[in-house]
């Protein structure tokens, strides 16, 4: 009787201690990361620390893009070139506006973004064709507006705006982009988290069926979070603007990708309804980190890409292996 | 009408093929007197490439897959075969092949092995493939790549002028991929898992050895088209092949192969691709600004595929 009362009691202690980790280990693991770096490099200060939060931001909006649509059981392969389009949008609009007028034209930039993500999900519902290939599609047409609105390197921002996050205000230590990456990510998912639109994404990423027979409607909680992930996008172009001065139509196909990985090493599950926000921006910081470290060990910072791909895969294959331990029992 | 909508609707090909020769005379409206021997046998030689790629992305899709590294692997391959091309030839295509053979049992060992979602195994392994090549360019900046003549000669030679060299490698392949899709167990095996997956588990089938071998061969195909690619640049760069990411899974999409797998088969991939590369010389002709043509494509491409889904449901 009480081994068997047992059993069930272990296994749900270790069900909770690996979603624990799934949602806390990036962090730890980052923390950790951060550590290794002041050891192999002693000399690491807040100078470091600056760059490596500008060099995050972008793609820790990126993630938190990627994660919200994967919640809700979608994937979008478009992040890059939306990113791209509000990047080349907001540094054309901004080029010779004042301060104020840049942040109205941010709003309308955001705006913008919704609608390009709204769009995917609108498409993804009408035409029944999978969302792989509507995003990967209106990746390829996104990515031809921003060449439209600027075709090479240019435009600005005015340097009150750029400050916003590329400045220090506080103390060194704490360098503007944390908290513009803490502040905005915040005010995407936290109204998302506490509000019924929350328990949509994850009721629609968890279990379609089931959802739908609870009266959820699946292409509009889809949609919802394409829309989400737009503007988080929309805010990742802006930031990019920000961080680096300048729109560049090609910058941004960087993010497709790395999103993806952020996502899934932040412990969001491919196959939707599981995972948080904590996690996919701490790996952003983390796949950030790396290529630096590299450049402190002098090893070539192109193996940054590798890296990247080898942690995505050792991920995903982890997560596989424990599954098939599991079934063998 | 409606006759003739059931017709199309049971014999899908032929409304692609109506489908191709609306393009092909969208040129013809273009700038009369375009379509000529020539251009077709152009269109051909082009086309070839893509549906070689193509033959791969419709393997793993007929088993509910996707194949998003064949771009970083045709690159991979093309460049690595420039590269060592002056060890010989044999050795260079060697290379060039292995990295496909690699990539293809990572690939093949994540999915069918640890179930990981072919998207994100491939994806991760594409990402990991371009990777490495840049940190190999860096360390090859010394020698002088360059490809080797019988692969010049097949992705650019035309024999008496008019046929295509890639023709015949494509017509082997493609000759390979009917036969085998429709005549052997391995190719029925494809559609059942793709089907079925629990049931062919269930019937003692091993599902995994069979999607082992076939990310394999979805990757050395890619290879394959990479150095026909090569061949026909004859200048090798880390962006070869990245533009035909999206037109492979398109032309598969688009000739009426499901990514829910299953369902389709590669004489729609075919079609599918010359469709794809007959709207690329369309738009060129057209003279349209670049990232207009860019929009244009995305957007076509949009509506054939939905326009199938509807078309077949």
């Amino acid at each position: 009787m009480s081994a068997a009362g047992a059993a069930p009691e272990r296994s749900r202690w270790l069900k909770s201690a690996g979603k624990q980790i799934r949602e806390f280990g990036m962090p730890l693991v980052f923390t950790a990361c951060i550590l290794a770096t002041a050891l192999i490099h002693p000399n690491f200060g807040s100078f470091d620390l600056q760059s490596l939060a500008l060099g995050a931001l972008p793609l820790a909006m990126a993630a938190a893009a990627q994660a919200i649509v994967v919640i809700s059981g979608g994937i979008d392969l478009s992040v890059g070139s939306m990113i791209a389009v509000s990047n080349v949008l907001s540094a054309r609009l901004m080029q010779h506006a004042s301060f104020e007028e840049s942040l109205g034209l941010a709003v309308l930039v955001l705006v913008i973004g919704a609608l390009l993500g709204a769009a995917n999900g609108i498409l993804t519902a009408i035409t029944r064709i999978p969302d792989v290939v509507v995003t990967l599609t209106t990746g390829f047409i996104w990515g031809g507006v921003a060449l439209l609105i600027l075709e090479r390197p240019g435009g600005g921002a005015p340097a009150e705006f750029l400050n916003i996050a590329a400045g220090i205000d506080f103390s060194e230590w704490l360098p503007n982009a944390f908290i513009v990456m803490v502040v905005v990510v915040a005010l995407i998912w936290i109204p998302i988290r506490c509000s019924r639109i929350g328990l949509l994404l994850y009721a629609a990423g968890s279990d379609p069926v089931a959802a739908f027979r609870s009266g959820v409607n699946i292409n509009v909680a889809r949609t919802l979070a394409y829309t989400f992930g737009g503007v988080a996008c929309a805010a990742g172009g802006i930031a990019l603007t920000m961080t680096t001065g300048i729109g560049a139509p090609l910058a941004g196909t960087y993010y497709t990708l790395s999103s993806v990985a952020a996502a899934v090493i932040g412990g969001v599950r491919l196959s939707g309804g599981h995972g948080g926000m904590v996690g996919p921006v701490a790996a952003a910081l983390l796949l950030t980190l790396i290529p630096m470290d590299l450049i402190f060990l002098n090893i070539d910072p192109n193996y940054g890409q590798v890296i990247q791909g080898t942690l995505i895969v050792l991920v995903v294959m982890f997560g596989g292996f424990i599954t098939l331990m599991q079934k063998r029992k | 009408m409606s006759g003739v909508l059931q017709f199309l609707r049971d014999r899908t090909i032929f409304a692609l093929i109506l489908l191709l020769f609306v393009f092909i005379a969208g040129v013809e409206i273009a700038r009369p007197g375009t379509v000529t021997p020539l251009w077709i046998s152009n269109m051909i030689l082009f086309a070839a490439p893509l549906a070689i790629i193509g033959a791969g992305q419709t393997l793993v899709m007929l088993t509910a897959g996707i194949d998003l590294s064949v771009a970083s692997v045709a690159t991979g391959s093309a460049y690595l075969l420039a590269t060592n091309a002056n060890s010989g030839d044999v050795t260079a295509l060697a290379i060039a092949l292995s990295l496909g053979l690699t990539v293809g049992v990572i690939n093949g060992v994540g999915v069918a092995l640890l179930k990981v979602q072919p998207l994100i195994m491939t994806l991760g392994t594409g990402l990991m493939t371009g990777g490495v090549m840049i940190v190999y360019s860096q360390q090859m900046m010394a020698s002088q790549p360059h490809v080797p003549v019988f692969i010049q000669i097949l992705g650019a030679g035309k024999v008496l002028g008019l046929i295509p060299v890639d023709l015949f490698l494509w017509i082997v392949i493609g000759a390979l991929m009917l036969f085998g899709l429709h005549r052997t167990g391995f190719g029925r095996l494809l559609y059942a898992i793709g089907d079925n997956r629990e049931a062919c588990h269930l019937a003692g089938i091993r599902v995994w050895r069979v999607e082992l071998v076939n990310y394999v061969l979805c990757a050395l195909l890619s290879s394959i088209a990479g150095l026909v690619l090569v061949g026909g640049t004859n200048a090798s760069d880390l962006s070869l092949a990245n533009a035909y990411l999206l037109p492979s899974v398109a032309c598969a999409i688009i000739g009426g192969t499901s990514i829910f797998g299953g369902r389709g088969g590669y004489s729609g991939t075919i079609v599918g691709a010359l469709i794809l590369t007959v709207l690329t010389s369309l738009l060129t002709l057209l003279e349209v600004h670049e990232p207009i043509k860019q929009v244009l494509y995305g957007a076509i491409i949009l509506v054939l595929a939905a326009a199938y889904a509807r078309l077949t449901e």
